[in-house]
């Protein structure tokens, strides 16, 4: 560490607030307009300085959602889009740590082709290959379900590239001991390589539920009922309304309601999070 | 208890490379088997082989008069300890050795017993509900070989087990692996690169070269007679001294058949510094280079007459002509200062011109 100096610490500050302040403010004008009755807003004039309505916005946003556009409470909106989140997260790890131990403890024929099969799939994102990928999920009849939202997103290439590399760390020793020790590979796996593997799936969890949390494309092509609907979704509907006056006041909740599991999930794994991000030594 | 016999054991891999060229080891009920070799010398390969984590190309394994190539390492009633300890990192040191028994069915009750007696035996009682990463390096140690005993196995197996610790650590647990064989008395197969754990460890001392077995045999026996040039300098610390017969120096003094031998080796112990030379044996001039005092003892190391060529053996630690002399003491001759030293006609060694026979005079 360098000597203390004030003038010295004082612009780098002054930058780092300046940035806390672009990113933040947003936000809190967000959580500010979610306070106040509509008719304020609607006026022209956003306070910034909290409201009294505060409660009743988010009680009537989270049990009836808009009276005009959207039938839907946010409540249950959440609940789609939690299902849908928690879903593509354990889906995708799980797919992905069964592919890398394949990959990385068995010597079957085609070992390598098959890695970067799965590898080069990071090229095709949902996006890419949303036709095909909506004929199929259509020809299933798993439009307006829950398994049509997971399902199609799941592999993950990256993920199982993740694992691979943490794998390839485990020593070979560890391996044998276990098979020295009457494990096959089943029992070796949930035994030894899950538990090891736990900050790394803590670690993706939080990464992929955030994914899978902010889906948009593909929740609003596959799903039409309303109470399938994500919340992601169910801001931007409520936001277009034709012929009335946008509830911005229900809009903003509905905006920070959203943000909250993301963030949770977030703040409870973060030192999980962190550990299986710079952890080496195992 | 069991006795393991490997006959004509051969290892070539898919690409070729033959890592283990037949070989043949007997190791009787109860005995302590050390196989010793520099890096790359197939020890390691050969140990995994009889563990069953190498497939065996041709030959026969035999544990307890049973052939074993086509078993599972699991059911072959061996343990392994492996150089890194590979103890599981998540489970506590009971489970690190509960988890074998487990995996076999065993009852809570009779597994409890096994691993606190183990525990007891390697004094690690009180850290049974601790990590490994909580533990020292020699407590690690001490926690895979309370893994290998608890199963009860045939068959002891240990990968350089020592290697990870240091100097003086090693030390005390050789003694301590040592003690702990002769009183379960369970066949074991040690591996290893360090010759002086190799001689203090074993009854029977395999010595192993580029896959093949150059000498096996008790280990005093083995430092008696080496049977090759590279059993001579592999085993003893310093190495023997080794230089060809052809120079008329040696030959001379040699006479007769020996003479004709080609490789002459002389251990740094049995060199004296002297004016005369003892009957038939061997007498040289050197100019001393560099002293080493370790206290007990000092290494003098000289160089002869200029022209002379050393012979070179595997692994070649000292450069033509150069000669060590294992003076008891710390009274050394100065450097620079022209000495004599000589062996006795018993404490020569004879080998033929390529190192491969030992040639009795």
């Amino acid at each position: 560490m360098v000597e203390h100096r004030r003038f010295g610490n004082l612009l780098p500050h002054l930058v780092l607030i300046a940035g806390v302040i672009v990113v933040a403010f947003p936000v809190y004008l967000a959580i500010i307009a979610s306070t106040h009755d509509n008719s304020v807003i609607a006026n022209g004039q956003m306070p910034l300085y909290p409201g009294s309505h505060g409660l009743e916005t988010y009680w009537n946003t989270i049990m009836s959602g808009t009276g005009r556009t959207t039938r839907e409470p946010v409540g249950s909106m959440l609940v789609s889009s939690f299902i849908m989140a928690v879903g593509i997260a354990l889906g995708k790890i799980a797919i992905s740590i069964i592919s890398a131990y394949a990959i990385v403890f068995f010597n079957f024929p085609f070992r390598m082709a098959t890695f970067w099969t799965i590898f080069i799939t990071l090229m095709l994102p949902v996006e890419v290959r949303i036709f095909p990928t909506y004929k199929i999920t259509s020809d299933l009849h798993m439009l307006d379900s829950y398994s049509g939202l997971i399902l199609p997103l799941i592999a993950s290439a990256t993920a199982t590239l993740l694992f691979r590399q943490f794998f390839m760390t485990v020593p070979k020793e560890l391996v044998e001991a276990s098979k020295m020790d009457g494990a096959g590979p089943i029992r070796f796996f949930f035994d030894t390589l899950l538990p090891l593997s736990v900050t790394n799936i803590a670690a993706l969890f939080v990464i992929l539920f955030i994914y899978g949390w902010n889906q948009y494309l593909w929740p609003l092509l596959i799903t039409t009922r309303d109470d399938m609907q994500t919340i992601v979704i169910g801001i931007k509907k409520i936001i277009d309304v034709k012929d009335a006056l946008t509830e911005w006041s229900v809009a903003m909740a509905t905006a920070v309601l959203a943000m909250l599991p993301p963030v949770a999930v977030v703040v409870l794994l973060q030192r999980l999070f962190v550990k299986g991000l710079i952890e080496t030594e195992k | 208890m069991a006795n393991v016999t490997l006959r004509d054991v051969k290892k070539a891999y898919p690409n070729g490379f033959e890592a283990i060229k037949g070989v043949d080891v007997d190791v009787a009920d109860g005995q302590f088997c050390v196989l010793v070799g520099p890096s790359g010398c197939g020890k390691s390969t050969l140990l995994r082989m009889v563990a069953g984590l190498e497939t065996i190309t041709s030959g026969e394994i035999n544990i307890g008069g049973k052939v074993v190539n086509q078993v599972e390492p699991a059911d072959r009633d061996i343990a392994m300890v492996f150089q890194n300890y590979a103890l599981y990192p998540h489970m506590s040191v009971f489970n690190n050795m509960a988890y074998g028994l487990r995996n076999r069915g065993m009852k809570e009750a009779e597994i409890k017993t096994r691993v606190e007696e183990a525990a007891r035996i390697l004094e690690l009682g009180t850290m049974l509900t601790r990590k490994p990463g909580q533990l020292s390096g020699g407590q690690r140690q001490r926690v895979a070989m309370g893994r290998a005993i608890v199963r009860q196995p045939k068959v002891f197996l240990f990968d350089e087990p020592l290697s990870n610790l240091d100097a003086k650590l090693r030390i005390s647990m050789r003694v301590e692996i040592r003690k702990l064989q002769r009183r379960l008395n369970v066949t074991s197969i040690y591996v290893t690169h360090d010759q002086l754990e190799a001689m203090t460890l074993a009854d029977i001392l395999v010595v192993m070269n580029g896959g093949q077995v150059e000498q096996v045999g008790n280990p005093l026996a083995i430092y008696e007679k080496p049977a090759t040039t590279f059993v001579a300098s592999f085993i003893g610390a310093p190495p023997m001294n080794l230089m060809s017969t052809r120079q008329d120096e040696i030959k001379s003094q040699l006479g007769g058949s020996a003479g004709e031998a080609g490789i002459l080796g002389i251990r740094p112990e049995d060199l004296v510094i002297t004016d005369q030379t003892p009957s038939g044996g061997v007498a040289l001039s050197l100019t001393v280079e560099a002293i080493e005092r370790v206290g007990a003892e000092t290494f003098v190391y000289g160089s002869r007459a200029p022209d002379e060529q050393r012979v070179s053996a595997t692994p070649g630690e000292l450069p033509p002509g150069e000669i060590i002399v294992r003076i008891p003491g710390t009274e050394a001759p100065a450097i620079g200062a022209k000495i004599r030293v000589a062996a006795t006609r018993n404490k020569l060694h004879l080998f033929s011109n390529d190192g491969r026979t030992r040639i009795e005079a």
